[in-house]
This record gives structure tokens, C-alpha cells and sequence, in this order.
């Protein structure tokens, strides 16, 4: 089940595409696991790790605890929509992760799904259990090899946040100009639980559609939802996020960071509901649209249930300021330059609120995606 | 300088020089050394750095500058006073070539070429640069990066001893992984401007009031390090401002007036700073004007 050979036997071809998605070495990271097209060939936890988590795929993992079965799809309804039906139907597997009580992961879990074959509709369902006060983060990468064009991938995630458990999230999506891409993700957090979830798209992809939603149910629970969005060469990115805020004293924060060039459409959403008292929520979108041809939308919904809510929001969209272009060609800098380097200084990971060694792997994996 | 000229004969200057001989004819009158003092400014007179000639700029349909003309020498420095809204800044940034500024007529002439025509980019590639009154703020851009970039660095290169000491003395060591000028306060965006003008070693500095809102001892270490770079590098620089502090520090040889879009009186800054406050900046103009009428 688990260990299927060694990184180093994937195809160094699949290798490589998966590194500049933000894979990193095996040594550098507390687990990990790559599920290909329709098969997890590869999970592993790091030897330093063993004991404090659990990483295999989900139908092993299925197997082998019977509990399982009653964290899948209580966060995410099997009936949603067509996109989740398909994969309740038949689903190729997915990874489990679980942080187990009271422990910290330095190092950052790594998980990579990946589209090779043409054509293909990819369908995987993940479930991550971040037990009591544990403490985590995790950096998914999900892509599709550069020589493959048509393909789908759905993906159901169900993430629980169990009592002062805190996890950091981050999904880089690396696609295909023809690729269409339907993940449905929802959180439970309990009581004091800490849930960042950040999501990066930078390369060209046909039509991305998602709206995760996390459940603060539990008193003074937090999550954050950070998302630095790139479209361009004609993507469509429709990207949401929502928090129902249902424990006292619940918060909830999205920041996103979105441009748009060549045609390409940019919706951002964010609802953040609070459904008891003394809950705080705020909304924060930036928009930059570049050319004539592209389109950008913000809409952020605010719901508020109960007397002490507290929820604001401030969203901004338009062109790059002519006089900070200016500024930086006094700089001796060219146009295309100063463009470029208010761009990348707009998609700042600083504001996904991660530890600083994060923030330094995130920019990297900025540069080369920006770069290729 | 003398010193270093040695004697040439007229006769060789070209025709430029010439004409510029009879204009500043005051010039070789008030010298007992009169044929050395010729030379040197016959040499002079050939590195122009600047040549502003009968300049009109409009700013969003308002005529702002009404035919500036005036050149900086090599090695030399200009402080140009005016009230608020005469123009100076426009100068600065019609000189720079900021779109919004548009030149109607006239020419701006940098290093022998004209550059009325250039883009920002150009102009500064030439070896022109600003230190702007108002910087604006660019989120996720970090000073550090920007100060690499001034360096012709890769953000990945590393500052060396020798700039790091400079970035310590501007008190910018704190600010570097900061955001370019964002919660910056009036006296750090000067000092990081002035700092990036240094690192990019230009022929001509264009700084708008580098002294306002700076603090006593930075304003003396601005002005201090600016005056260091023009006596080394022999670059020049033009410089508006609204208070005579700065004055102690940067040894600037000719002061002027702008006002009602054109340029009045080239006298010694110090003299047209003391005569402002005293009579105001027409004033002023009426003052110096019958003075230079003299001679």
C-alpha cells in the first residue's frame, strides 16, 4: 500500500514538471505522496516524522480504518453538484493525511496530483485529519504534464480541524490551457482551531471553478483565505471562498490578489456569513487588469445573523498606477520591466500570513512559475 | 580646476563657447587673473550638461512653463527658488520626460543630444535622475530590490561592504525588506531617494525639495553625502528648494527664481535666499534684476 518505491523512480520527466510546481525533495518535507492520473504511485513519510503523522492513499487508508468512512463526505455534500456526484460514483483515489495529537511537523507535507494521459478526467478525494492542538502545513501541487492537452480533474477535499489544531494549506495549481478544473473543498474547524487556506494560480488554464467553504462551528475558531490569482492567455478562474461563521467568537479573513491580461476573465467571491455572536469577519480583494481585453469582478457578500457581528470588507479593482511605472523607469527600468516587477510585488505571498521559510519557498515557486 | 586647465588659446574654443564668452561678460571683468579665468570657463562652457532652451510645457491643458531657458555646466549646481505652484516641479519632471508633462515647444538639450524626444527610460539611461518631492508608494516591491536594481544588481546579488556602510548611514538597513515608501514618514522617503540616486551614479540630479519635511541631522547628512557625490563624481545637479538650510551643505553656484513660468535672475543662491525672505519672491526678482543690470 503505502511506500511505492523511491521519488527517485517516478520518471524524471514527471519529476521535473512536479518541482516547478512547488515539489520539493523528499528530505525537505515531513511526507510525501503523488497520485498520477489514476493511480497513487508514491507516499511516503519522512523517517524523522514517523509516529506524529499519517500519509497513504485514501483507500488504503479506508481499509484500514474503519472510522474513515464517517469524515467522508460529511464536509462536502455528495449531491452538490454533477462534479461531485461523478466522483462519489467511482474515484481513483486521493490521499489521507492526519497530523496526530499534540504534535508539531516542522518540515511541510507535500502532496502532488498530476495529469499525464490526454483526455483524461481525473477524480480524487482527499481527506486531511489535523487532530487535538497538533500543528501542520501542507503544500499541494496540482498539475498536468506540459506535453498533455485535454484533461479534467476533479478533486473533493474534506479537511478537519479538530480542537486548537492549527494547519496551513496551500494549493498551487499548475494546468493546461485546456484543462477544466472543478475542485470542491470544505473545512469543519472546532473549538480554537486555526485554519490558512492559500491558493496560487499563475499558469494558463481553460476554466477553473471553485468555492471552498470552511465551517467555523467551534467557539473562537479561525480561518483565513488567501488567494494570489494570475490569468492570462485567455483562463477563466472563478475563484470563491465562503466562511459561516456558526462559534462564538469565530473569525474569518480573505485577502486575494488578482490580474488579469490577454483575455482572460477573473471572478473573485467571497461570503463570509456570521451566524453567532461576537464573530469578526473581513474581506479584502485587489484586482489589476492589464489590458481591454480581460475582464475582473469582485463580489464579496456579507451575512450577518446576530447582534455583535462584526464584518467588513473592501475591494479594489483597475489598472496599474502610470506613476509607479513611471517611477520605476526613472529607475532606469523599462516599461515592460516596471510592469513586471509591480506585477509580482501585487502577488505577494507575505499576505498569506505564513512562516517567513513559506514565504521565501512560495516567492520561489512565483519566479519559476512567472518564468516558464 | 584653474589648475588643472592650463592655458588654451581662444581661437580653439568652438563657437559656442564664444558666444557664451560675450554672455557672461561680468564673468571676466571681476577677476585680477582675467586671461586664466577665460580659459577655465571657455572649458567649461564646452560640457554643458544641460541646456534648457525657451522650453512651453502644459500640464492637462494649463500652461505652466512659458519658455524656461538655462543651462548647467559640468561640475556645477543650480538652485532653482519659486513659490508654490510656479512650476519647478514640472521643470524637474519635463526634464525627466514624464508623459503627463507635455513640452509644446522649445528644447531640452542632456550631454550635447537632444533629448526632448526620449522616452523616461532613455533619459535616465543617459544618466538623468530624480529625487521626487512626493515618491509614490508600490506595494510588494521591496526597498531592497529597488535599491539592487539602481546598483545594476539581480535581486539575488548581494549589497557589498561598502553600500551597506551607505545604507547604514541613511538609516535604511531597517527599510530594506520593507515595501517601497509605504508607511514610510516624510524624512525616510527623502533619505531612501537620495539613497537610490547615489547608487545609480547619474550625471545630473533633478531633486525636488530633498530638504522638505527631513529632520536637522538628516537633512545635514542628505545634503552632506549629495555634496560628496557632485565634488567626486563632477556630476551637477538642479536643485529646488524652499529653505536656505541645505545652502550650508551643497555648494551650489548660481541661484534663480522661477515664477509666472519663466525663469529670472542667475545670482549667488545665498543672495537671492536672504533677498526672498526679505522682499518676497517678486520682490525679489525686481531686486536682482537691477543688480545684474549693473554689471
Amino acid at each position: 500500500m503505502t511506500n511505492k518505491g523511491e521519488l527517485t523512480s517516478i520518471p524524471h520527466k514527471i519529476l521535473e514538471e512536479a518541482f516547478k510546481a512547488g515539489v520539493s525533495s523528499e528530505k525537505e518535507r515531513a511526507g510525501t505522496f503523488f497520485h498520477i492520473d489514476q493511480a497513487t504511485i508514491y507516499s511516503k513519510v519522512n523517517e524523522v516524522f514517523k509516529g506524529k503523522i499519517e500519509l497513504m492513499d485514501i483507500k488504503d487508508a479506508l481499509e484500514k480504518y474503519s472510522w474513515l468512512s464517517e469524515y467522508m463526505w460529511r464536509a462536502v455534500p455528495k449531491d452538490q453538484d454533477v462534479f461531485t456526484r461523478k466522483v462519489a460514483e467511482n474515484f481513483s483515489g486521493g490521499y489521507f493525511m492526519r497530523i496526530l495529537p499534540n504534535t508539531e511537523i516542522t518540515f511541510p507535507l507535500q502532496a502532488c496530483l498530476m495529469i499525464t494521459q490526454k483526455n483524461l478526467e481525473q477524480r480524487v478525494h482527499n481527506i486531511i485529519i489535523a487532530e487535538e492542538e497538533s500543528k501542520a502545513n501542507i503544500i499541494t501541487s496540482c498539475l498536468q504534464h506540459s506535453t498533455v492537452e485535454n484533461a479534467a480533474h476533479l478533486g473533493i477535499s474534506e479537511i478537519y480541524i479538530k480542537k486548537g489544531a492549527s494547519l496551513n494549506f496551500t494549493m498551487v495549481h499548475q494546468w493546461r490551457e485546456e484543462t477544466t478544473v472543478k475542485p470542491r473543498s470544505a473545512t469543519v474547524i472546532e473549538d480554537k482551531g486555526t485554519f490558512v487556506s492559500n491558493y496560487i494560480c499563475l499558469k494558463p488554464v481553460r476554466d477553473v471553478q471553485m468555492y471552498p467553504v470552511a465551517y467555523c462551528n467551534g467557539e473562537n475558531s479561525k480561518v483565513s483565505f488567501n488567494s494570489i490569482l494570475y490569468g492570462h492567455k485567455n483562463s477563466l478562474l472563478d475563484i470563491g471562498s465562503k466562511a459561516i461563521l456558526n462559534g462564538k467568537g469565530s473569525k474569518a479573513e480573505m485577502i486575494s490578489r488578482a490580474v488579469t491580461r490577454e483575455g482572460s476573465k477573473i471572478i473573485v467571491r467571497g461570503l463570509i456569513e456570521g451566524n453567532a455572536p461576537e464573530c469578526k469577519g473581513h474581506l479584502e480583494c485587489k484586482g489589476l487588469i492589464i489590458d481591454d481585453e480581460s475582464f475582473i469582478q469582485s463580489i464579496p457578500e456579507l451575512v450577518a445573523r446576530k447582534k455583535g457581528v462584526e464584518i467588513t470588507h473592501e475591494a479594489a479593482v483597475g489598472k496599474i498606477s502610470e506613476k509607479e511605472i513611471e517611477y520605476l523607469m526613472t529607475r532606469r527600468l523599462s516599461r515592460d520591466q516596471a510592469v513586471s516587477l509591480i506585477i509580482r510585488g501585487f502577488m505577494d505571498v507575505r499576505i498569506m500570513g505564513l512562516p517567513e521559510s513559506l514565504n521565501a519557498e512560495l516567492s520561489r515557486i512565483i519566479e519559476i512559475a512567472a518564468g516558464t | 580646476m584653474e589648475s588643472a586647465c592650463g592655458v588654451l588659446s581662444l581661437s580653439r574654443l568652438p563657437s559656442l563657447a564664444c558666444k557664451d564668452f560675450h554672455a557672461r561678460k561680468r564673468d571676466f571683468l571681476q577677476t585680477p587673473k582675467g586671461l586664466l579665468f577665460v580659459t577655465r570657463r571657455a572649458i567649461e562652457v564646452t560640457m554643458n550638461v544641460l541646456e534648457v532652451d525657451d522650453l512651453k510645457v502644459k500640464v492637462e491643458n494649463r500652461m505652466i512653463l512659458n519658455g524656461v531657458s538655462f543651462e548647467l555646466k559640468s561640475g556645477e549646481s543650480h538652485i532653482l527658488f519659486g513659490p508654490n505652484g510656479s512650476g519647478k516641479t514640472t521643470l524637474i519632471n519635463a526634464i525627466i520626460g514624464l508623459p503627463l508633462y507635455k513640452v509644446l515647444s522649445g528644447k531640452i538639450v542632456f550631454m550635447g543630444t537632444d533629448i526632448t524626444a526620449k522616452s523616461v527610460e532613455e533619459r535616465a539611461k543617459m544618466g538623468i535622475a530624480v529625487g521626487f518631492q512626493n515618491p509614490p508608494e508600490i506595494t510588494g516591491v521591496k526597498l531592497a530590490d529597488l535599491l539592487k536594481l539602481c546598483l545594476g544588481k539581480t535581486p539575488n546579488e548581494d549589497f557589498s561592504e561598502a553600500e551597506k556602510s551607505l545604507i547604514e548611514a541613511f538609516k535604511l538597513t531597517d527599510f530594506l525588506n520593507r515595501d517601497i515608501n509605504v508607511g514610510f514618514s516624510g524624512g525616510e522617503r527623502k533619505r531612501s531617494e537620495i539613497l537610490q540616486l547615489l547608487f545609480l551614479k547619474p550625471k545630473l540630479l533633478l531633486l525636488d525639495e530633498p530638504d522638505s519635511g527631513v529632520d536637522v541631522e538628516s537633512l545635514k547628512l542628505i545634503a552632506n553625502q549629495i555634496q560628496h557625490y557632485l565634488e567626486n563624481s563632477g556630476s551637477s545637479a538642479l536643485i529646488i528648494t524652499h529653505q536656505g538650510e541645505i545652502l550650508n551643505y551643497v555648494n551650489a553656484k548660481y541661484g534663480c527664481v522661477l515664477l509666472d513660468g519663466k525663469i529670472h535672475c542667475f545670482s549667488n543662491p545665498k543672495h537671492i535666499y536672504e533677498n526672498i525672505k526679505k522682499e518676497g519672491y517678486e520682490g525679489c526678482i525686481k531686486c536682482e534684476e537691477k543688480t545684474l543690470e549693473r554689471w
